[in-house]
């Protein structure tokens, strides 16, 4: 094998300050960034649909007449008249006023589930919310269908992101070594970074697009299966929610690492595909 | 192997700058590209003719929407959208408990009709427990009976040239200040002919009330809840759209929903 095309390419050599080595191929980078524009769109546009019923619920329907509810984000009026946000989650009440529920300057109050500063457009449009949501959903699905089919053929699955035995032994020792923030830095992934990408793109991924198709009335009567899979389109959709909490929680890690490993080579080897070794400032592998 | 330390100090630092960035999502400037009429959502917006073409594609036309038993029927059919018309000859027709109600078929067929509710009870009917899914998000399983549309398609004789199936409406719906709009919805003759698209007299075994949409309604079963119109006063059958309310092919669609809901 050519090693020059691997993804994650370690080199032999005895002094290795300031070597650069070819890190992520064009097509890693290319799916990298189209995701990232995806995610975001999908995300803030999710919100805007989640804002017309916000509410969560487990089984084939919602319960409106019996309780099957998980998670709500609803404005109240409290006893001294005053309207507060009251998010709910598994039966336990939370004042989330400013936030969810209830947000906007004193002068301007909007009463939707979540702020007008993270939802796309910004006013209350479930149309629009949807037009860009499955404009999104087709660039994130196509994207995931070009990655995973190149990184099947150029062996980035399988030497990158697939966990191996010797990963799973490495994994308790490189999750203390993180959490003592001691890094291993060879250009290659870590037992914890390989596990986090299978898990993202292996799981993750799929399960949004899966979940999203469920919700579909017509991708459920193709794909009947879907519904007896996930536990009927109510579960679909709460899964699909927290599949999109999950995703936030990595994406914060995800750029936390990227500027604890030095955020310029981080870039670098993410746009170009070059990446020094031992770069200061030093740190993991993002 | 190297090993690097980053100190507390410096994690907190990273910490911070990766927490301001949030913030940045405040989304008002796309606002202006996403308003109807702008290239930009329309280009967007194309992506719902590649899903209504890919799941014709993909889906038989006689593929049938899920179904579900009597014990997942636990609570009344949610009603939403208009649920009181007050049109004065839906009025005077409710005051008569919908007696003098007659379903006017026209447009692209060969023999015209207006059936009284019961002519058409005493066709073939089809009872079916589905799931009604609103484009909000929520879903509710009932169980609805009717005249499969297919069959009273095949009375009228639909031409040769027709494309689609219009359900003109006796509700009016009147968002924000722009006046009201007569409530209107359209498919193609796929989902027209589809063994579970009913006119719906009946919902969980009682006549269909009038919050469900009395005295007519249509079930699409693979679509959501908004192309399934209520207070049907008549059926038109097309060639085109065009030439009907905001020319969008529905009351929703002409304030800027997909047209094919299947998704």
């Amino acid at each position: 094998m050519n090693r020059t095309e691997n993804d994650l390419q370690t080199t032999t050599t005895g002094s290795r300050a300031g070597l650069t080595i070819r890190r992520h191929r064009l097509v890693t980078r290319l799916t990298h960034w189209a995701w990232a524009a995806a995610l975001f769109f999908l995300l803030v546009s999710g919100l805007q649909i989640f804002n017309a019923h916000p509410a969560l619920y487990v089984g084939q329907q919602s319960g409106f007449a019996f309780d099957n509810g998980v998670f709500s984000i609803q404005p109240i009026r409290d006893r001294n008249g005053e309207v507060r946000g009251l998010t709910t989650v598994l039966g336990r009440n939370f004042d989330t006023t400013g936030v969810l529920g209830v947000s906007g300057a004193e002068e301007m109050r909007t009463y939707s589930a979540f702020p007008a500063w993270l939802t796309v457009p910004s006013y209350q449009d479930l149309a629009t919310g949807r037009v860009v949501h499955f404009f999104f959903a087709w660039v994130f699905a196509t994207v995931y269908a070009i990655w995973f089919l190149a990184s099947l053929i150029n062996g980035h699955l399988r030497r990158d992101i697939l966990p191996g035995w010797s990963d799973i032994r490495a994994l308790p020792h490189t999750l203390i070594e993180h959490l003592r923030f001691h890094f291993d830095h060879d250009g290659r992934y870590n037992s914890l970074q390989k596990l986090t990408y299978a898990l993202v793109l292996l799981l993750l991924f799929p399960l949004m697009i899966l979940t999203g198709l469920t919700m579909s009335p017509g991708m459920d009567a193709a794909l009947p299966w879907l519904l007896d899979l996930f536990g009927g389109r109510q579960t679909a959709r709460t899964i699909h929610f927290v599949v999109m909490l999950l995703l936030v929680g990595f994406f914060v890690v995800h750029l936390f690492m990227v500027f604890a490993a030095g955020p310029i080579n981080e870039m670098r080897s993410m746009i170009t595909g070059r990446y020094r070794l031992d770069d200061r400032p030093k740190g993991g592998n993002a | 192997m190297t090993q690097l330390l980053v100190s507390r100090r410096r994690f907190l630092g990273v910490a911070g700058v990766a927490a301001s960035t949030v913030p940045l999502a405040g989304c008002d400037m796309l606002d202006g590209l996403l308003a109807s009429g702008d290239p930009v959502r329309g280009f967007l917006a194309s992506a719902n003719s590649l899903t209504y073409r890919l799941q014709r594609l993909l889906i038989p036309a006689d593929r049938l929407a899920p179904e579900f038993s009597e014990s997942e029927i636990r609570q009344g059919q949610r009603p939403n959208g208009s649920m009181d018309p007050t049109d004065p000859a839906y009025l005077a027709l409710k005051d008569g408990d919908f007696a003098a109600y007659r379903l006017n078929v026209a447009g692209l067929v060969e023999r015209p009709m207006q059936l009284t509710l019961d002519e058409l009870r005493n066709m073939p009917s089809r009872t079916q427990i589905t799931r009604h899914d609103c484009v909000e998000g929520w879903s509710c399983v009932a169980k609805w009976t009717g005249v499969p549309l297919a069959r009273v398609l095949d009375e009228a004789r639909v031409k040769s040239d027709a494309r689609y199936v219009v359900f003109h409406c006796f509700d009016s719906m009147s968002p924000g200040l722009a006046g009201s709009a007569a409530y209107y919805e359209s498919i193609d003759m796929i989902d027209a002919r589809h063994p579970q698209t009913i006119l719906a007299y009946g919902l969980n075994g009682t006549l269909l009330p009038v919050a469900n949409g009395a005295p007519l309604r249509v079930r699409i079963e693979r679509q959501l809840g908004y192309k399934m119109a209520k207070y049907i006063r008549g059926i038109e059958v097309v060639s085109d759209l065009s030439n009907i309310g905001g020319g969008r092919g529905g009351y929703w669609e002409d304030l800027g929903y997909d047209w094919y809901a299947g998704i």
